[in-house]
């Protein structure tokens, strides 16, 4: 990181509407040479680039793009507290680097206006010149610039023009002379601003003196936000000082909030009057007939759910091949070094604990890539805005908005790209409360245990049943997700209905370097961020089925077994006699693994909790399968099968047919029956056994308390639903 | 008094103001819906909200009971 004793080094922030090329103009400017993280307490991404230009360094932080500089929310206060040089750890800002949509200009130069108060030398890029043109608009650039006081460059981000000659002008951004900005408020609130910043002054808050664009934000903002964090005034009572001043405004005709918006957008008229040449008849471009499809009320359904199904096929049917793939690689790989080491706990160790935790952690990365490859692409062509549109009468019924359909969608591919993808949600509550009931969606790696179960009872052609079943599965997540959604924000997340008031932003071809490079930055963070929690979970799991491994204990028993099956193997001279020895083997490496499993802290573990799930239907071996498929749900079909002897990688088919076999210890009373298949199914439909999820909840929220929350939600709910399951079944049945 | 809620699809009006002082008012008025505006309902989704309007040369979505706190005089 450069430090402040480099004077060459410039910090430049770059501001903008969403759906301006923010994020393609971050990259052309900064190509490779970026970093992400987060700001402490707040779940924005902190987005931070370096432009080297005519030997200076330019650091330029990408702040997130926003509508308007009137914080509400910890979140939005990122941004201002960035500009204004409050924010902790991090370099004052140098200059702001504005960038305008040329085809949305009066909105756009709303923002620049709040960017001007704040009084920073600024450079305007104005983007999409060629798509105005394209509508017979022309802009006057000239004269634009010479209304706005600051430069201003023409580019094309997506092209990369005009890049080059912006850097230029960015380098040299604190030697142009200054026009001083007049604030387009008018002089009852500019007087009454003054007032309030030398009253504020000598407040005995001890308060230093705050920037007069914050001293207008805390007149301006209603919500209350502003007030208790400068002032330290909870939002139930308003400061005298404040209220009265709103008063005073509202008599003079300058009522708080109105008069913000209606004194920019006088000064954005005024600034662009004769500057836009508008044809008399509006063009009709292709974007707008398209559009006309995509949003009628009945094609646009269609093509919607097309895209849809197109998203899901294409996880299913590229993410499937290649997350097999890499299973196998990385069981080969264990397979070679396992053959190359000695028996023990360094094999095991590196077999089963480490690469099985690596392999656990890229077996994701399809799925990921794939759906953030098409989410990248909905977001950069403009149609991610009317998926919402389309979407939002339907999710308000649960309280929340169109904006969180697409999160739920994905998540029913996995809920790990569903999680991430709910950063799009402005808002904190409907974002957490997306976050928090995505995992109930039954995602893709539920559907080995769902087969596993089915395949004990239903006959392998009853489709109908099979089919019935698993839809059954998955309408249960999407109703148990509905419920929890809606007594969240019934509760914990209570609180005003945020605006849908959003932007349709015009369609455009999605530029390929955008979506790549987001796909893979998605893919990485992952891999970064929740690999190491996902890693050592796998290594736990591994610990507690492995020790206390006493050898003597578990071994000692087969001893004279053991020893005949190896003399047989011996004398064995003819084909069939190899054979037979060989299975022998391997059913009695089997039976002594399972004898191991039972010793090991996980068998103990299941015995411990077998009172616990007794209720569910479960005997020990099941409670024992289940905790040990905390790391990932699938887990369970291999910890099943080692528990029953029959080996880690047993078939579906062989391990079904092993399943109808098994009783309760010490009894003939078979252990599975329907209403057990099904109580383990709703647990495995409803249970947070992810570690991947928890570890994504992890870095989207920046903090613990939600992962744990979602586990123990999620696990009680499971817990519930298999113990009505099962007790409900079995009334039925008997 | 009529609001852009009460606008059909097709139909355009001026904004006279924007109720209320929270937040959906407040972002009402951000994204342009100020006093003397134009403002046109260029369509709706399937289930008839939200409703998608066009105004200072862009489309905006907006719920029903969103665009009900806008006050218009239609064209």
């Amino acid at each position: 990181m450069p430090t402040a004793a480099e004077p060459t080094t410039l910090t430049i922030a770059l501001v903008g509407n969403p759906n301006t090329g923010k994020s393609t103009l971050f990259s052309a400017l900064a190509g490779v040479h970026q970093r992400t993280g987060n700001y402490p307490g707040v779940t924005v991404e902190k987005k931070v680039g370096y432009v080297e230009v005519e030997g200076r360094k330019i650091e330029l932080i990408d702040l997130p793009g926003t509508y308007s500089l009137a914080p509400r929310s910890p979140d939005e206060m990122v941004a201002v507290d960035v500009l204004l040089g409050r924010r902790e750890h991090s370099r004052p800002v140098d200059a702001v680097l504005s960038i305008i949509d040329a085809n949305n200009l009066e909105r756009n130069l709303y923002l620049l206006s709040q960017v001007l108060d704040m009084g920073l030398p600024t450079v305007v890029a104005l983007n999409m010149v060629d798509v105005a043109r394209s509508r017979g608009v022309a802009i006057d650039v000239a004269k634009l610039r010479e209304r706005l006081g600051v430069p201003v460059v023409e580019i094309q981000a997506n092209r990369r023009l005009g890049i080059k000659e912006l850097k230029q002008t960015l380098a040299k951004v604190t030697e142009f002379e200054a026009k001083v900005h007049e604030s387009t408020f008018p002089e009852a609130f500019q007087s009454e601003v003054t007032q309030l910043q030398s009253s504020l002054k000598s407040d005995s808050h001890g308060n230093h003196a705050l920037p007069r664009f914050l001293v207008e934000r805390l007149l301006l903002d209603s919500s209350g936000y502003l007030q208790e964090l400068l002032l330290g005034r909870t939002t139930d009572q308003q400061h005298p000082e404040l209220q009265a001043a709103r008063e005073r405004l509202h008599k003079a005709g300058a009522p708080v909030p109105a008069v913000e918006a209606m004194s920019r957008y006088g000064w954005v008229g005024r600034t662009l009057e004769g500057i836009v040449a508008r044809p008399k008849q509006r063009i009709v471009t292709q974007g707008d007939r398209i559009d006309k499809i995509l949003t009628h009320k009945f094609f646009g359904t269609l093509v919607f759910a097309a895209l849809m199904m197109l998203m899901f096929m294409s996880v299913f049917l590229f993410a499937d091949p290649i997350m097999g793939f890499i299973e196998d690689v990385v069981g080969s790989i264990g397979e070679f070094l396992g053959d190359k080491m000695p028996d023990g706990a360094l094999k095991s160790l590196v077999v089963d604990g480490i690469i099985g935790g690596i392999g656990g952690v890229i077996v994701f990365l399809p799925q990921i890539l794939i759906l953030f490859f098409f989410i990248a692409v909905l977001e950069d062509c403009g149609y991610m805005a009317r998926a919402a549109y389309l979407m939002d009468k339907l999710m308000t019924r649960v309280g929340l908005s169109g904006k969180s359909f697409i999160p739920m969608l994905s998540s029913f591919a996995c809920a790990i790209p569903g999680v991430m993808a709910a950063r799009v949600i402005e808002n904190r509550r409907d974002r957490l409360t997306t976050i928090l009931v995505a995992p109930l969606m039954s995602c893709s790696a539920r559907l080995p245990v769902y087969a596993l179960m089915i395949a004990l009872f239903v006959p392998e052609n009853s489709y109908v049943v099979r089919g019935f079943i698993l839809f059954a599965m998955y309408a249960l997540g999407i109703i148990v997700a509905a419920a929890v959604a809606f007594v969240l924000k019934s509760t914990v997340f209570r609180g005003p209905t945020p605006p849908f008031v959003m932007e349709l932003p015009t369609y455009k071809w999605p530029s390929p370097r955008l979506v790549v490079g987001r796909m893979l930055e998605r893919g990485w963070r992952f891999v970064h961020d929740a690999g190491g929690i996902i890693l050592a979970t796998t290594l736990v799991v591994w610990a507690a089925g492995y020790y206390p491994h006493n050898v003597e204990v578990v071994e000692g028993p087969f001893a004279t077994q053991k020893a005949e099956v190896e003399a047989k193997l011996a004398a064995a001279t003819t084909e069939i006699a190899k054979t037979a020895a060989a299975e022998q083997q391997a059913n009695l490496d089997h039976a002594i693994a399972a004898a191991y499993q039972k010793q090991s802290i996980l068998g103990r573990l299941g015995h411990f909790i077998e009172p616990a799930v007794r209720p569910l239907g479960w005997d020990w071996r099941i409670g024992c399968a289940a905790i040990a498929s905390f790391p990932a749900r699938e887990v369970v079909v291999s910890a099943l099968g080692v528990i029953y002897s029959i080996g880690s990688d047993a078939d579906e088919t062989r391990l079904s047919e092993k399943l109808q076999t098994v009783t309760w210890e010490g009894t003939d009373r078979k252990v599975y029956n329907i209403p057990v298949a099904l109580s383990i199914m709703v647990f495995f439909a409803l249970c947070a056994q992810c570690a991947a999820t928890l570890a994504v909840i992890k870095r989207e929220t920046n903090s613990w308390r939600w992962p744990i929350f979602t586990f123990v939600y999620m696990t009680t709910l499971a817990y519930l639903g298999a113990l009505v399951t099962y007790q409900v079944g079995m009334l039925i049945a008997t | 008094m009529s609001t852009l809620a009460d606008l059909a699809v097709g139909r355009s009006g001026r904004v006279l103001q924007v109720k209320g002082v929270d937040d959906i008012s407040l972002r009402l008025l951000e994204m342009g819906l100020t006093p003397g505006v134009e403002v046109a309902i260029v369509g709706a989704a399937p289930l008839g909200d939200p409703i998608e309007l066009e105004l200072r040369g862009y489309q905006l979505s907006v719920r029903k009971s969103e665009a009900a706190r806008v006050e218009i005089t239609p064209n």
